[in-house]
């Protein structure tokens, strides 16, 4: 019962009254940020992470985890109430959500969500703090060769395996990659690309890459579709209360989508996408009244809904355990956690357990705020929503602007938080995936380093990473993964062309 | 997702296809440029040069893979864009640029970029907004400097605060 007493202890740290201040700040401002249309939790932890600067890292972390959990419940506002979903995940609870508040029933569907959320969440958490001791105790064996392995399945699965397009995913992770060898190597201290510019020499900020990319490049394209038309902002109409029958249809969901969501995203196997969608189509299938499917079916976002959340919780697995981040918003978090020098891993469990289990501790506590606070403060979060569009994206831009300035106020650093939205913007535009991109920049630098330290244990001989039957079973994994799609898109072409 | 419908894609080159293969193509010799220019006086393991090799080549296969689907046409339907838009908020942050460049403060410069981007988005107000973003700006400017004891750039409009 490991995993008891390190969370007693890590509730311990979490309820101290300042460390619930920071995470009462996070989910506030997580939420308040999140529930801005376009912009999903990645972002919302990317803009914040300037806020979070001056502050210790226990407390900072904990403030982290609020802003995640409130960026997660924001962002599901926005879907149910303007249909703009603010990441491919919560695209599930839209299609639902939204028919809901249109037929004046966005109270239950945003009750749904939150219990379904809360539920779900805590399931995952639990999951979370039983399985990451447990992957601790695995991950302390695994030798560079066994980490860079990993680092390629997480490249692989992220980019190729489940996106729309293999070739335009990994085309997104090779840029990452290459932003990522940007600076001084650490081993023999030589610049790389930094072409005598001496801004360069530290890399490129995962920040200013994630706040252009999805803040800047988010409004670009949008202003560039704006002659489209604008979605409208559905008013909450009636009870925010579910009704008896509300809860019947919704409690199962939120087992079954929790059951999709933890698993799936503890797996490297490219965020909470799949489970949501997986969730999406066994309730219709499992419902009583298949057909108000497309029409408003509390199912439908109860759900999905579960199924992010608890996949939001699945990735901190690989993340807080082997320093894995397998979605844009873990790679955030990676970031917050290296802006202290910080390396989440097995290393960090035994050398700072109450940081680690404080912040999954904070997690609970954060889930309870979230419920507590936000289903009587929705009335204010949907003002929020009523800000005219072109004030929302002025400030937005402001907001998302200060974060760079105040971290590198330099001509050269601004500059390329602009081209960083230039390139989101045609991301977008040509249908690239952008969580890759940060992914790569993120992690390249890491894979190169446990490459090259097992290069020299192993005298530079390249078999070192297939005499590791944990390294080589991955690289084998890898490689499936990087094939399969090709395959299956060869089949599905050759079907295509019989019928 | 991968379901949807694939729709009979317009067999015909695309041209911002084969500009995003060249670009590819020329990140990658840009790596391989540099790459040849460190010095590895590493006899055991690996340089720094190798990783950017084999990204170069990754990305070298992946302009082939990019120009393929140009020259079939494969590329994703796009609609149409409002290119003076989107003009007009680089334009917005090309002015926050230059502004924090020469010094003039924090205040300013995002208020240039507050103006440009409300007035993309459609609105003729610019003296309201101006006075809104000045507004909004100060306040973060204070919030900044004053709460999270973070310095934003000062410029003489922030030196009177």
């Amino acid at each position: 019962m490991d995993a008891f007493v390190a969370l007693a202890n890590g509730m311990a740290v979490a309820v101290q009254p300042m460390n619930l201040l920071y995470a009462l700040i996070g989910v506030l401002l997580g939420t308040a940020v999140g529930v801005l249309p376009g912009i999903g939790p990645a972002l919302t932890v990317a803009l914040l992470l300037p806020v979070t600067y001056k502050l210790d890292p226990g407390g900072s972390l904990i403030m982290f985890a609020g802003i995640y959990y409130g960026g997660m419940y924001g962002g599901s506002t926005t879907a149910i109430l303007i249909n703009t979903p603010g990441e491919s995940a919560s695209m599930a609870t839209a299609l639902e959500g939204n028919k809901m508040a249109k037929a004046g029933r966005g109270g239950p569907a945003l009750a749904t969500a939150a219990i379904g959320s809360f539920v779900a969440g805590t399931i995952a958490t639990i999951g979370l703090a039983f399985l990451a001791p447990w992957l601790v105790d695995f991950a302390v064996n695994f030798g560079p060769e066994d980490y860079f392995a990993l680092m390629c399945v997480a490249f692989v699965t992220v980019s190729a395996t489940f996106g729309s397009s293999p070739i335009r995913g990994l085309t997104s992770l090779f840029i990452g990659l290459s932003l990522g060898l940007v600076g001084i190597d650490k081993l023999t201290g030589q610049a790389r690309l930094a072409f005598g510019i001496p801004e360069l020499l530290d890399g490129v900020e995962v920040t200013t890459l994630a706040v252009g990319l999805f803040a800047i490049g988010e409004a670009l394209y949008v202003v560039s579709r704006r002659h489209h038309g604008e979605e409208k902002l559905e008013p909450v109409r009636g009870s925010l209360w579910m009704t008896r029958e509300d809860w019947q249809r919704s409690w199962k969901p939120w087992l079954r989508g929790t059951v999709f969501g933890f698993p799936i995203g503890a797996l490297p196997a490219g965020g909470a996408e799949i489970p949501t969608f997986l969730s999406y189509s066994t309730e219709k299938r499992l419902a009583k009244h298949p057909e108000e499917f497309g029409k408003g079916a509390i199912e439908g976002v109860a759900g999905p809904e579960a199924a992010n959340n608890a996949s939001a919780a699945g990735t901190l697995v690989p993340l807080l355990t082997l320093g894995l981040p397998t979605s844009a918003t873990a790679a955030m978090m990676l970031a917050g956690f290296q802006q202290y020098g910080l390396n989440p891993g097995p290393l960090l469990f035994a050398e700072r357990p109450e940081l680690v289990w404080g912040l999954i501790a904070s997690l609970f506590i954060a889930n309870v705020m979230l419920l507590v606070l936000n289903l009587p403060l929705v009335g204010l979060w949907v003002k929020l929503l009523a800000i005219p569009q072109p004030w929302l994206y002025a400030g937005i831009l402001v907001f998302a602007t200060t974060g760079t300035i105040a971290a590198k106020p330099s001509v050269v650093e601004l500059s390329m938080l602009a081209g960083f939205g230039v390139m989101g913007f045609l991301m977008r535009r040509f249908d690239f995936p952008i969580a890759p991109v940060v992914i790569g920049l993120i992690l390249g630098p890491i894979a190169e380093s446990q490459l090259r330290r097992a290069m020299s244990i192993s005298l530079g001989d390249p078999m070192a990473l297939l005499q590791s039957p944990m390294s080589a079973t991955l690289l084998a994994i890898a490689l499936i993964a990087l094939v399969a799609p090709f395959v299956m898109q060869g089949l599905g072409r050759f079907k295509a062309n019989e019928d | 997702m991968s379901e949807l419908p694939h729709a009979p894609a317009s067999r015909g080159v695309d041209s911002a296809g084969v500009v995003i293969a060249i670009a590819l193509a020329a990140i990658a010799a840009v790596l391989v440029w540099d790459a040849n220019q460190l010095q590895s006086n590493n006899p055991y393991g690996m340089g720094p040069h190798v990783m950017p090799v084999v990204i170069a080549i990754g990305l070298g296969i992946l302009a082939i893979g990019n120009l393929v689907e140009a020259l079939r046409g494969n590329l994703p339907a796009r609609e149409s864009a409002d290119a003076k838009a989107v003009w007009l908020i680089l334009g917005g942050l090309a002015l926050l640029i230059v502004i924090i460049g020469l010094g003039g403060g924090f205040i300013p410069a995002t208020t240039a970029l507050f103006v440009a981007t409300a007035t993309a988005f459609g609105r003729r107000a610019i003296l309201a907004d101006l006075a809104i973003g000045l507004v909004l700006t100060t306040l973060i400017y204070l919030a900044f400097s004053r709460l999270l004891t973070l310095s934003l750039p000062a410029g003489p409009l922030e030196r009177l605060l």
